[in-house]
């Protein structure tokens, strides 16, 4: 009994937490029609600042507190204006893509000024709990309880009785109309970014003093924890955000309590799936209505791609195929064939994101399927790798649809947001199915690849492999876009309403685009080159940076989506310097893209 | 039995109804208007009709069959092609694609129809292209062009254009184009002459008789009465979601309901003198 109201307690101030971050990503999505995702990144450099003012300056909680909502506060106005006011008038996606560029900016140089290493954060509140019934309840969970209510208070009073406030819900509600009005719509957004990071930055600080822990990869798991809370809520509800952050706090903690601290984020994203799927407009939302009619509402830039002449292509592949004989260096070859199986995964996700337009912030999980598929195949059932690497790439077909297929009838922001959620479940499956996957350990052992009494494991036979695969899964992509499918995907991309009053079936080719063989087959590939697989191998950030060489190469583009893969995996790890900085210097190709060539290099099909 | 049958729709956004009770019938050959003042509810009937929203309440037959529970792809397929109000052409696609799309239903020997593995023998099919496919693809091509060519020099010089690049007026006909290549049974005109000037929508309303008199049966929702009047069968007049009246051209011309709702109340007595003329 006694450790329920623990649970409790520990739901409620986790919720709280939550409910700062999803504050403001409600704020921000009000005016600014953003998902935010550096906000997490906002929240770890919150928690840095504190964690620089208590040690170097010794300040007391009052003045850490009001330090790092400034910072965090002026961080926010910087990402802003710098990052997002440029990128006003393009599509919806293209912001949220930036805000993608920036946290990896952020969160990269964060980790390369304060080092990877967690570190403590201490707090200097008295050290004493009271009893309650037969739970307690510390100060520590008092403040942030302060906190929160504080904060819902001041922002109230803020958004009902201040001008700004009133400027605020009018923008939320017809930035065009409160325009016109004479509210200075710029002004507006600044403030808002102002005010959420604030209240995200102080978020940060407050979970860092509970768990006296903060680290540099924290920022990733908070945004996710904020937009579940927020899809919870319904997107842009500001009260909504709150309630659904406690919901998520509370489930979290019974959760954890029933079943164990490593399903802890499985909670979260199966309800953030029921939600989408469920009730896409949160708790208080209503009923969909059918969307305005737009002309083109998917991060696809007005723009002819670059006629490749086929004779180019055929000298490209000539080159990658005799490279082995003139430069046979295995340094170069290894990272090749890395590069040639990236192209893969980009191959997979430039028909998904750029051709059929669905954006996908989840494919690492497709790897992860083929990956285990694969491995699993070989070591308990001694399939050889020739039959379980295209068994993988099947069955990851399978499964990957039949995962995203509830996603299918989401669109925009929401499609991403579930491929995302979609890909953690993988990973967090993974993690717990330990009957079949072995948990935490990971699979090893797992044979290399070999036909017959062939056995591939030297760096040539392994690139001309995978050089193979990728040539052939290429045409074969060609094949398929230059045939109906082609125009039915971008039909789907371009105007799904007006293509399904065409006859279009919108899962039947959804499905189709989403089965991601070529990244199962990447996968299975990678498990045999790595010969170790665990729940990490392919994780999130994989998927965003496929996202990233799908949009340097030109959205939907084939020689692109291969160019990308090399230039973002190859060329980082060619240049040795650089990388420690892949991350970094991925973000900033990210936002250069956006801001100066959304259409990427190779335009966009 | 008409084609199209519709009877006692019903739909309210919020507190609002968009249509109220509408019976609306449409036979096969006819020309029917659908007129009323903005936000009398017309587009929510050909959003009704098209499946791309639900009714509250109410039936829709089409072809003696109740569609008013079919997606939007489903009724598509029965032979029911809409264009849209303020255009929704696939903006990235060329202007021949477009049109393909259009003919997406009629694509038979590359969509084989196979219960759970049409998906998979559709993929295959397009791998492989059998002759069969090619062929169908090559005669669809051909008719599209011909589709394409009905407007004269307008959109056949810009074949490989993206949607985007052309004018609004072009972009209008293409969605047309699209909605013909379905080869439709019913097709549902919503606007196809806004934003296009006398002699754009002189041309197009030479293009809409041509249809009709090829036998297609067409339910317009068009604002330019003369045109409206030349044109149809017979005229449905609805406003804040209720059929004011119905009927052939002239009679709902002179309806006196019609004229407050269009011209208001102090309009009554001239339009009379002039209909007396």
């Amino acid at each position: 009994m006694g450790s329920w109201i623990d649970y409790t307690v520990n739901g409620f101030v986790i919720g709280n937490i939550y409910a700062l971050l999803a504050v403001g990503l409600a704020l921000i999505f009000g005016v600014a029609n953003l998902i935010n995702f550096a906000h997490g990144s906002v929240y770890t450099i919150g928690a840095y600042v504190g964690w620089a003012a208590i040690t170097y300056l010794h300040t007391p909680l009052p003045v850490t507190m009001a330090i790092v909502a400034l910072a965090s506060g002026a961080l926010g106005a910087l990402i802003e204006r710098v990052a997002l006011r440029p990128l006003q008038n393009r599509a919806r996606i293209a912001p949220l893509l930036a805000t993608i560029g920036l946290s990896f900016v952020l969160d990269q140089l964060v980790q390369l000024i304060a080092s990877p290493d967690p570190r403590a954060l201490p707090s200097d509140l008295p050290d004493w709990r009271f009893a309650i019934g037969g739970g307690s309840i510390g100060a520590m969970d008092l403040l942030i309880a302060a906190v929160g209510l504080v904060s819902a208070g001041l922002l109230y009073s803020f958004l009902r009785f201040t001008k700004l406030g009133y400027a605020v819900r009018a923008t939320a509600q017809d930035r065009d109309a409160a325009k016109q009005m004479g509210v200075n719509v710029d002004a507006v957004n600044s403030a808002v970014f102002a005010i959420a990071s604030a209240l995200g930055g102080l978020s940060g600080l407050l979970v860092g003093m509970y768990y006296n822990h903060i680290d540099p990869s924290m920022s990733f798991q908070a945004t996710l924890k904020g937009v579940v809370a927020q899809v919870i809520g319904g997107v842009g509800d500001v009260p909504g955000a709150i309630v659904g952050s406690l919901l998520l706090g509370l489930t979290e903690s019974y959760g954890i309590a029933l079943f164990g601290s490593t399903y802890r984020n499985l909670f979260a994203f199966v309800l953030l799936i029921g939600f989408l799927l469920l009730a896409p407009n949160g708790l208080f939302g209503g009923r969909q209505k059918i969307e305005a009619e737009p002309l083109t509402g998917s991060f696809i830039a007005p723009s002819r791609a670059l006629k490749i002449p086929a004779l180019w292509i055929v000298a490209a592949i000539f080159v990658a195929a005799v490279l082995p004989w003139l430069h046979s260096s295995p340094y170069l070859l290894q990272i090749l064939t890395n590069a040639w199986l990236a192209g893969l995964l980009a191959l997979s996700l430039t028909l998904v994101a750029g051709t059929t337009g669905q954006m996908s912030f989840g494919h690492a999980g497709l790897l992860a399927i083929g990956g285990y598929a694969s491995a699993l195949l070989a070591l308990d059932w001694n399939v050889p790798p020739l039959i379980s690497v295209p068994l993988a790439g099947l069955f990851t077909s399978a499964l990957g649809t039949a995962l995203v297929s509830p996603a299918f009838r989401l669109r925009g922001h929401y499609t991403a947001i579930a491929t995302l959620a979609i890909g953690e479940i993988v990973a967090l499956v993974i993690l717990n199915w330990e009957s079949l996957t072995r948990g935490a350990m990971g699979v090893a052992g797992i044979p290399p690849l070999s036909a017959f009494n062939f056995e591939a494991t030297s760096a040539r036979s392994v690139y001309w492999i995978t050089l193979a695969v990728l040539v052939a899964l290429a045409g074969l992509q060609a094949r398929l876009v230059n045939s109906h499918f082609g125009r039915t995907f971008r039909a789907l991309r371009e105007d799904e309403v007006a293509a399904r009053a065409h006859g279009i079936e919108v899962t039947r080719y959804k499905s189709v685009a989403f089965a991601g063989f070529g990244a199962g087959v990447s996968g299975a590939i990678s498990a045999h080159l790595f010969s170790y697989l665990n729940n990490q191998t392919f994780d999130a950030q994989l998927s965003l940076l496929a996202v990233t060489m799908a949009i340097l190469g030109g959205m939907g583009n084939i020689p692109g989506a291969i160019l990308g893969a090399v230039a973002l995996v190859g060329l980082p790890e060619a240049f040795r310097f650089a990388a420690e900085y892949r991350i970094l210097i991925y973000g900033v190709v990210l936002l250069l893209l956006i801001r100066f060539r959304p259409q990427g290099l190779l335009g966009t099909v | 039995m008409a084609l199209l049958e519709i009877r006692g729709l019903s739909r309210s956004f919020g507190g609002v109804t968009a249509v109220d009770r509408l019976d609306l019938d449409v036979g096969q050959g006819e020309l029917v208007s659908l007129i009323g003042p903005n936000g009398a509810g017309k587009t929510t009937t050909f959003n009704l009709i098209s499946g791309l929203d639900r009714a509250d309440s109410g039936s829709a037959h089409f072809a003696g069959r109740a569609i008013e529970a079919l997606k939007p792809e489903q009724i598509a397929a029965l032979g029911v092609a809409r264009t849209f109000q303020h255009g929704r052409v696939f903006a990235n696609l060329s202007v021949l694609d477009n049109v393909l799309i259009g003919a997406h239903t009629r694509l038979v020997a590359a969509r084989p129809r196979w219960p759970g593995l049409g998906p998979l023998a559709e993929l295959a099919l397009a791998l492989i292209r059998p002759p069969s496919v090619r062929r169908e693809a090559a005669r669809l091509e051909m008719e599209a062009k011909a589709i394409l060519a009905r407007f004269g020099d307008r959109l056949l010089p810009r074949l490989d254009q993206p949607a985007y690049s052309l004018s609004y007026a072009n972009r209008r006909r293409i969605e047309i184009a699209r909605a013909l290549a379905l080869r439709p049974k019913l097709l549902l005109l919503d606007e196809p002459t806004a934003g296009m000037n006398p002699s754009e929508t002189a041309e197009m309303q030479g293009l809409i008789a041509e249809l009709k008199a090829e036998g297609l049966t067409i339910l317009l929702i068009e604002h330019k009465l003369d045109m409206v009047m030349q044109l149809s069968d017979r005229v449905y007049v609805l406003d804040d979601g209720r059929l004011i009246a119905a009927g052939r051209p002239a009679e709902v011309r002179a309806d006196p309901a019609v004229i407050e709702a269009y011209l208001g109340h102090s309009a009554i007595g001239e339009a009379e003198k002039e209909a007396a003329e």
